[in-house]
């Protein structure tokens, strides 16, 4: 497995101009003989396909929802970062870059962060040029606000609805392609095998979601940008067709999946209320910025809150514990999300949890309407207000709101190099299903960037690099062994999912799985906990294949049959994200490992022995996969213990 | 505090574009009214599964409200008895014990339904190929400081844009009219200096598509604004037909 990061030479700051200076180019003639296969609409594959497309070269881009405007990035609400220090308040590229590194707890490339936080102001400059309605100052330029406890203003915004603005942007970029015949799209056609001729990769399969057909599509090359695995754990912030399918197809083809363990749970969602819910809502992080977390000092009341008797208002300031501002004084409420959510498990853990399930703590507004007013809160908040009230039923301007963490994000991905380039040639990885950026922990308003400096300014650069030794290549017409060979495997595949006729849905089995990822591979994990878990998952694959019921047939329209599949790729997913949290005997960002914790409860890393990207090699089905590693080399920061105190 | 109720359903079969679909019963009973609406047909398709019948097929992704994936016809009301809401976001607190509840698909000449409750919309992503954008590349563009926008027109043109292309203004309207749709983009366009260069052509090219893909001609009615889940005005419908006309009056 080669795991040869391909950074380049020179101090950190020249290296993606050396690279861009001495990187291959294909010319606009040959660009033209050249196909790209781009799997994702959403920030990081509609970015990259409608550059591409106006590179010259031929695109066609899919994705599983009906538009390419509804992939799951439209959801993203808070904002993204950049280095423009319009409030001169100090920030630069470098400051960006530090802070990427020491939020993601120092388990990411400093090359490839650094390069994020170059090319951030570009990314500001270009959805501005698009027409994206960011959010101003009465004399006109753009406002910036700070965000998940950054101490300085570099989110720009656009309402509540950042992700859905962007997205948009991206959108009408990529449908003017369309339109001008460079980018080919496939709607509602979803990817179920990627195809390597002479260990490259060559085309994918796919299936249309309409008719059930499979279709064979080669390109020169294939750029997955298909976003997080969250919904392993069923109840996540992720859309409900969020899946991994495209990265457990890219491992099962060779390429190293990196990092699996770190899932970043966020501290601010609605809480579970019922055995029905189908997912969770996030409120976004910006609420932290002006509500004050608590829940009572005493269980007594707890317990009362709990069964209905009082209610979070009627408890006086001297009976709530604001226990972040009590535990870290200085950032107090607005400690990175990794942070905030351990705190409230620990609170809930020991016995002072709020609702109905002792699994929620107050997100309180009282002090800051008391000090703002109501209307500048309505203001700032509005809409999530809004959007709370119509879930909960309660008025958040009167009673506290109530929170509690959820899977959200997962910084775990294929393994890329500099290139964004997989371990197998010609197959590359951007946005959030690639693992580059964001070491254990990811901080707000840096994945949009992220999937948008991918798509829009590193990938239409680094590919090229690529397919200059393409050229030559001709384009193949699908009827090759390795592609008619793919296609009746999963023809295969499809058939045994519906031969099983067992007696359980498929939404039965996922929610099985997502219960034994919240319990064991989930905010706090263990060796017992975790090696219990593989036993559980391998028990749950054994069961789904003996038992799933998958009615109607592969002949049509058949949603059931389409979460089968998926979930099929979930349970290898859930395995290997405890294969890897057993492996990693440190706590570090959103992987907390019990036994390695400080005095205090604090993440304690393990630097001497797990500075490494851990990268997993498929090893078959039902064979355990095998663990290498990228060491992480730190030249430019100086590794320290992150203090929020 | 859980209330539960019991429902009866009447929901649109079809089994795919070409077949003829009509309304089946069905019972739901004991849905917390805290559930979504989403998760009440969860539940009847659990219960269908579970049967050994194949699942009511309808659209969703975000259920959250943003995505625009979502798209019911819920009592006669595109996203059902709420306001300013998608039918993701409807609860069950909507609705009372014993109720009949009928659920269809969006109904439009511009929508064919694909399988029971799922439409196809893509004509929408054709219009905005049709020229809902600003014809700017990747890269070379100005510092986006460069050209300052008044807070009050950045503020309506985020309004306009915060359209989720659901469709559900198509599906309110008598004449099946994209008009609403196709004015938002047009004026959140043309309210920034990036898109004012080819407000004119863009107007034009994106009705004439609109018309070209059979959505009816608007007349005002004003149903597509009560039903938009976002609340995007009709002011808008004004200014893309200003933008119309001083088009027309170039060529
Ligand atoms: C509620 C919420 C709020 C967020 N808020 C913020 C925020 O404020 N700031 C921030 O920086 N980040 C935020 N994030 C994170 C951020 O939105 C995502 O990480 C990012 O948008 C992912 O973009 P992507 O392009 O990588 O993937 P996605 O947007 O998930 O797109 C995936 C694409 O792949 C396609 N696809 C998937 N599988 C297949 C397949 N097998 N075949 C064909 N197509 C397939 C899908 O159709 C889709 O087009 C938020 C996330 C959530 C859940
Ligand atoms: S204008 Fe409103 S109703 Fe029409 S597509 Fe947009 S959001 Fe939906
Ligand atoms: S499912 Fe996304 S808007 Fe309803």
């Amino acid at each position: 497995m080669n795991l040869d990061a391909k950074i380049p030479q020179g101090p950190l700051a020249q290296k993606w101009s050396n690279y861009k200076n001495n990187q291959k180019l294909v010319n606009p003639a040959n660009k033209r003989k050249l196909d790209i296969i781009v799997v994702g609409t959403g920030l990081a594959g509609a970015s990259a396909a409608a550059s591409l497309g106006e590179l010259g070269f031929n695109v066609k881009n899919f994705c599983i929802q009906d538009s390419p405007r509804r992939a799951h990035s439209i959801a993203a609400q808070g904002g993204i970062n950049a280095a423009k220090n319009y409030p001169n308040d100090g920030d630069s590229v470098h400051r960006l870059f530090y802070d990427t590194i020491k939020g993601g707890d120092y388990r990411a490339r400093e090359a490839n962060v650094y390069r994020l936080a170059e090319v951030s102001n570009s990314i500001i400059d270009q959805c501005v040029a698009q027409g994206v309605p960011f959010a101003r100052e009465y004399g006109g330029s753009l406002d910036n606000r700070s965000f998940g406890g950054a101490q300085v203003s570099r989110t720009f915004y656009a309402k509540g609805q950042t992700g859905q603005q962007l997205l948009l942007g991206a959108y009408q970029a990529l449908m003017r392609q369309v339109n001008e015949g460079s980018v080919k799209l496939y709607t509602r056609t979803e990817l179920v095998e990627i195809v390597l001729v002479d260990g490259k990769a060559r085309g994918i399969i796919t299936r249309d979601l309409v008719t059930g057909k499979t279709e064979r599509h080669f390109g020169h090359a294939v750029v997955l940008a298909t976003g997080g695995y969250g919904n392993t754990f069923f109840l996540s912030t992720n859309a409900m067709g969020s899946n991994v399918s495209a990265a457990i197809k890219a491992f099962q083809k060779g390429a190293a999946f990196a990092n699996p363990c770190y899932a970043q749970i966020h501290p601010t969602c609605i809480p579970v209320h019922g055995e029905f819910q189908s997912k969770l809502t996030l409120m976004s992080e910006s609420l932290r910025n002006d509500g004050r977390i608590w829940v009572p000092k005493k269980k007594e009341d707890a317990e009362a809150i709990r069964n209905g008797k009082k209610k979070g208002a009627d408890l006086s300031e001297d009976e709530r514990d604001y226990y972040l501002e009590r535990r870290y004084p200085a950032f107090g409420n607005l400690v990175p999300r990794d942070v905030a959510s351990r705190a409230a498990k620990e609170r809930c853990d020991a016995g002072f949890g709020v609702g109905a399930t002792g699994l929620a703590v107050y997100l309180d507004f009282q002090s800051s309407i008391n000090r703002l007013g109501e209307d500048t809160i309505r203001e700032r908040y509005g809409n999530l207000f809004q959007m709370y009230e119509k879930i909960v039923d309660d008025n958040p301007y009167k009673e506290p709101m109530m929170i509690y963490p959820a899977i959200h994000y997962t910084m775990g991905g294929v393994w890329v190099n500099y290139d964004l380039q997989t371990t197998v040639p010609g197959l590359f990885c951007l946005g959030e299903a690639n693992f580059s950026d964001h070491g254990a922990n990811r901080l707000g308003a840096s994945a949009l960037m992220q999937g948008l400096a991918d798509g829009y300014f590193v990938l239409p650069y680094t590919i090229q690099n690529y397919l200059a030794d393409e050229i030559a290549t001709p384009r193949m017409t699908g009827n090759e062994k390795e592609f008619v060979e793919a296609e009746k495997t999963i023809a295969a595949k499809f058939e045994k999912l519906l031969a099983v006729k067992g007696q359980r849905s498929v939404d039965s089995f996922h929610k099985e799985l997502g219960l034994v990822m919240w319990d064991f591979v989930g905010m706090a994990r263990n060796k017992k906990g975790l090696e219990e878990a593989i036993e559980k998952i391998a028990a749950i694959k054994k069961e789904f294949w003996a038992n799933v019921r998958v009615p109607g047939t592969n002949d049509g329209m058949n949603i059931e049959l389409e979460k089968a599949a998926r979930l099929v790729d979930f349970i290898d997913m859930g395995d290997l994200m405890a294969r890897d949290a057993l492996s990693r005997e440190e706590s570090c960002g959103g992987h907390f490992r019990e036994e390695y914790q400080t005095e205090e409860g604090e993440a304690l890393r393990q630097d001497d022995k797990f500075a490494y990207v851990s990268c997993w090699e498929y090893q078959g089905d039902d064979k355990a996969p095998v663990l290498h590693k990228e060491d992480l080399v730190f030249e430019n920061v100086k590794l320290i213990q992150r203090n929020y105190k | 505090m859980e209330k539960n109720i019991n429902l009866t359903l009447k929901v649109w079969r079809q089994a795919d574009a070409k077949a003829k679909g009509k309304l089946e019963t069905y019972q739901v009973d004991g849905i917390s009214v805290d559930s979504s609406f989403l998760e009440m047909m969860d539940i009847l398709n659990e219960q269908l599964i579970n049967k050994g019948e194949e699942p009511v097929a309808f659209d969703h992704d975000c259920r959250e409200g943003i995505c625009g994936m979502c798209s019911l016809y819920i009592n006669g009301r595109p996203h059902g008895p709420d306001d300013d809401v998608t039918t993701c976001q409807l609860h069950m607190r909507k609705f009372n014990d014993g109720d009949t509840v009928y659920i269809e698909p969006w109904r439009s000449a511009g929508f064919p339904v694909i399988k029971d409750l799922i439409v196809n919309r893509n004509a929408f992503d054709t219009i905005i190929a049709s020229g809902g954008y600003v014809s700017v590349g990747t890269g070379g563009v100005p510092d986006a400081n460069a050209m300052p926008i008044g807070k009050p027109d950045a503020d309506e043109a985020m309004d306009a844009a915060s359209c989720i292309g659901c469709g559900a203004c198509v599906a309110a309207c008598k004449n099946g009219s994209a008009m609403l749709f196709v004015s938002a983009k047009v004026s959140q366009l043309a309210l920034l200096p990036q898109g004012k260069v080819e407000a004119a052509s863009r107007a034009k090219n994106m009705v004439a598509k609109m018309d070209e893909l059979g959505f009816g001609s608007c007349t005002n009615t004003g149903a597509c604004e009560v039903e938009c889940p976002k609340g995007v005005s009709i002011a808008n419908i004004a200014r893309l037909n200003r933008q119309f006309l001083s088009a027309k009056f170039k060529d």
